[in-house]
């Protein structure tokens, strides 16, 4: 261990002039809820002496606060926005991660016998036919987004659903602990939902549908918009993610003995 | 005491507050030596003669004269409320007080403040917090506030008003000392018996308005007015 | 932090045993809480001290700041006569009401690299939570003192004027003698900075290490759900309030020394 560190610290020093760096970037709750960043951290600060700062947002401010150039760098999953966003020149590029899935999460008696749906589409019209309750996340987000574009799969409005439908407006701890509350279907990211304390009644039901995974991409902040952004600090990075010790600890962590993320970059 | 402030011209001043008249139209002039007791019943105007004198309040009409400009006249005057003010300081900084916002170092101020206590009999409080003393107690320490910048003239508003008759004497005695020192002093009360004791002039008010102004011998013996009069005999006189 | 069992996520046995465990109730959320602030304390969990002493730090300072500034403001609108004197103080008893995300907002707004002052590199700092912390409770404190020392002010107006004092020397008696309501002021204003989550959420960021503190991490963990630790860091969050309200008070001997 102390062999390891010190080489990384000789490592550190030999190919890097600052130690010290300091990358601010914004990233989702759903990525911060899963843990990953407890590992990843670390290991970025030894190897690569770059400090990173999270800041935990919903998906609207993170891109928000990459347009306002106060980080260095977004990690978010909602594709449409990403691609938006570096195409009003706010990001550099935007470059896949990793993904990992959205599982649906309800009552653990099933009133709606989502369990046994074929796909995601399925379900939610399962969900939507015995008029179950549904606790919508409703503040923009890429989870959100995604589970609007499921409805669609469906064929389902979730605004014909009435009270049903509850939009409740907050993040995804907040979204989960509401549907807890009143025993009812959600669509979450997998890792909040393992690492979350107050499940109740409630169990995951449904997962595994391919339109289910949720990439996530990094965006370098655009350093011609906002010169101060550390950018050489965030190349190293994203070399580091996509490369190979990035795969080896994204695809070795687990929570409860599930893997989560799937390391899906392609080195360029 | 460097020129004497004395004496003081008022000429037709009026008090008016929110356009009623208080008092007024005044002319008196207050110069010689002694007490001046302000007698008259409830509501004649006698706190608001001597606030104007004292320059709490501004006339409306009219106005009056020190014979040094008001500015350096201020100094040298004190006054003592009916109901003393008691600061949330102890007994020595509350008299300390009113030397340090003149100007004297800390340790001078409370090296006199003690020194004027003890003339006033408050020795024993010194360390007391002001708030808990008794209503004489309170008086007593209003006056050694008073005296503590040794003021050419003092203003006194009704000082033994709610005292007993101990307390009062002993009131007196500091006032009659002050006296024998050359201090001026201008003291209302509406007790005629302290003002028999205490009086060398004597102004006599009504309805806002100075009726008599009399050497006290006279104006007890032989008043002017027949409002005067009636007042001495213990009639309601309006 | 425990993690509930997983089994019942998956089979359908399990989701069968699921249906019959019964859901904690509140009464025990609170109890698991109290115990997680004993554990915490007890382990003197340095993340937990850290946080502590951050929460203290921005809040302390920005309660002496706000104090410098809203004490003196306070006593001033008490003593002076002004035009707009009544609507300055409508104005500072409407904001003590403000909303600390909006509070956090204009103050993220402000000091975002692409605000006014985004230059100064601010943003996501314990400074910017005590700039919002400042606004915050600066209205607060002054409200208070302005009502404490425009009563004593009405108790001491004719003696001060008789005593022929400067404005300044008012001001200045005014708020040495209101001493132990301006403590009260502060103390509210420590409380109102010190349990406050909106605007530091916004401004500070919650970063792990930088800006993280005590209310912030309560958000963080009821987000995830793990409401005993949230409840646990609630109770030292209260401990602490009560342990320095018992401080001034015992510094300033309030209660010791009769009415004054």
């Amino acid at each position: 261990m102390i062999t390891r560190a010190l080489l990384a610290c000789a490592f550190a020093l030999s190919t890097l002039p600052a130690m010290a760096e300091t990358v601010r970037m914004a990233v989702t709750t759903s990525f911060e809820n899963s843990g990953l960043a407890d590992v990843l951290l670390p290991e970025i600060q030894a190897e690569l002496g770059i400090e990173v700062e999270l800041l935990v947002v919903g998906t609207g401010q993170a891109l928000r606060l990459g347009e306002a150039g106060d980080v260095d760098a977004v990690l978010v999953h909602s594709r449409p926005a990403e691609i938006a966003f570096v195409e009003a020149g706010h990001a550099t590029h935007w470059r896949e991660i990793m993904y990992n899935d959205f599982v649906l999460i309800g009552p653990s008696d099933d009133p709606a016998r989502i369990a046994s749906a074929q796909t995601a589409a399925d379900a939610l019209a399962r969900i939507a036919e015995a008029e179950a309750l549904f606790v919508s996340r409703g503040d923009n987000s890429g989870t959100h987004q995604k589970e609007l574009a499921l409805w669609t799969s469906a064929g389902v409005d979730p605004e014909d659903l009435g009270r049903a439908y509850n939009a409740v407006g907050a993040g995804m701890g907040a979204a989960l602990n509401t549907a807890s509350g009143l025993n009812a279907y959600i669509l979450s990211d997998r890792a909040t939902w393992l690492t979350f304390g107050n499940q109740a009644d409630l169990a995951l039901l449904f997962s595994g549908d391919p339109e289910m995974f949720n990439p996530y991409s990094l965006l370098p902040v655009n350093p011609d918009r906002h010169p101060h952004v550390n950018n050489a600090a965030v190349m190293q990075l994203e070399d580091w993610l996509v490369g190979p010790r990035g795969e080896e600890l994204i695809n070795a962590y687990t929570v409860e003995g599930q893997t989560l993320f799937v390391h899906s970059a392609v080195p360029q | 005491m460097v020129s004497s402030i004395l004496p003081l011209r008022i000429h037709a001043a009026e008090v008016k507050r929110r356009g009623t008249r208080l008092i007024g139209p005044i002319d008196l002039t207050l110069g010689g030596t002694g007490i001046t007791i302000v007698l008259g019943p409830n509501g004649s105007g006698k706190t608001t003669l001597l606030r104007l004198m004292h320059g709490l309040e501004r006339p409306a009409h009219g106005g009056l004269d020190w014979s040094i400009p008001e500015e350096e006249a201020r100094g040298s005057r004190s006054f003592v409320f009916q109901t003393p003010t008691m600061m949330r300081r102890s007994v020595t900084d509350c008299i300390a007080y009113a030397l340090r916002v003149a100007g004297t170092k800390r340790a001078e101020a409370r090296a006199r403040a003690r020194e004027v206590a003890t003339h006033v009999g408050l020795r024993h409080a010194l360390d007391r917090s002001a708030q808990v003393l008794s209503g004489g107690e309170k008086q007593k320490l209003a006056l050694a506030r008073a005296l503590i910048r040794d003021p050419e003239v003092l203003f006194l508003d009704e000082p033994c008003a709610n005292l007993d008759g101990r307390a009062t004497r002993e009131i007196e005695t500091i006032l009659t000392d002050a006296r024998s020192r050359g201090t001026r002093i201008v003291m209302s009360t509406h007790d005629l018996g302290q003002a028999a004791r205490l009086a060398d002039e004597i102004v006599f008010m009504l309805n806002g308005c100075v009726r008599e102004l009399n050497g006290a011998e006279t104006f007890f013996e032989k008043p002017a007015t027949p409002e005067a009069h009636a007042f001495l005999n213990g009639q309601i006189v309006e | 932090m425990p993690f509930r069992p997983s089994a019942r996520m998956v089979s359908r046995a399990n989701v069968f045993d699921a249906k019959h465990k019964e859901t904690p109730l509140p009464m025990n959320e609170i109890l698991e809480g109290l115990v997680e602030a004993a554990k915490l304390i007890a382990a003197f969990d340095p993340e937990l001290v850290e946080i502590t002493l951050r929460s203290l730090q921005v809040t302390i300072t920005a309660v002496v700041i706000a104090a410098a500034i809203g004490l003196p403001l306070g006593a001033w609108l008490a003593v002076m006569r002004f035009r707009s004197r009544r609507l300055v103080i409508a104005l500072l008893n409407a904001l003590m009401g403000l909303p600390p995300v909006v509070v956090g907002l204009i103050v993220y707004v402000l000091l975002s690299r692409s605000g006014p002052f985004g230059v100064l590199g601010l943003l996501f700092t314990p400074t910017a939570m005590i700039i919002a912390q400042v606004i915050i409770v600066t209205p607060l404190i002054a409200s208070i003192a302005h009502q404490a020392i425009r009563d004593l002010w009405s108790e001491y107006h004719d003696l001060l004027i008789s005593l022929n004092t400067t404005k300044r020397q008012r001001v200045a008696t005014l708020l040495w003698d209101a001493r132990r309501a301006l403590l009260t002021a502060c103390l509210a204003g420590f409380g109102r900075g010190i349990g406050e989550v909106g605007a530091i959420m916004i401004v500070g960021g919650n970063i792990d290490n930088a800006t993280r503190v005590l209310t912030t991490a309560i958000a963080l963990e009821t987000g995830k759900g793990n409401f005993a630790l949230a409840l646990g860091l609630g109770f030292v969050l209260i401990a602490l309030a009560i342990a320095v309200n018992l401080l001034m008070h015992s510094l300033s001997r309030t209660e010791r020394s009769g009415t004054w």
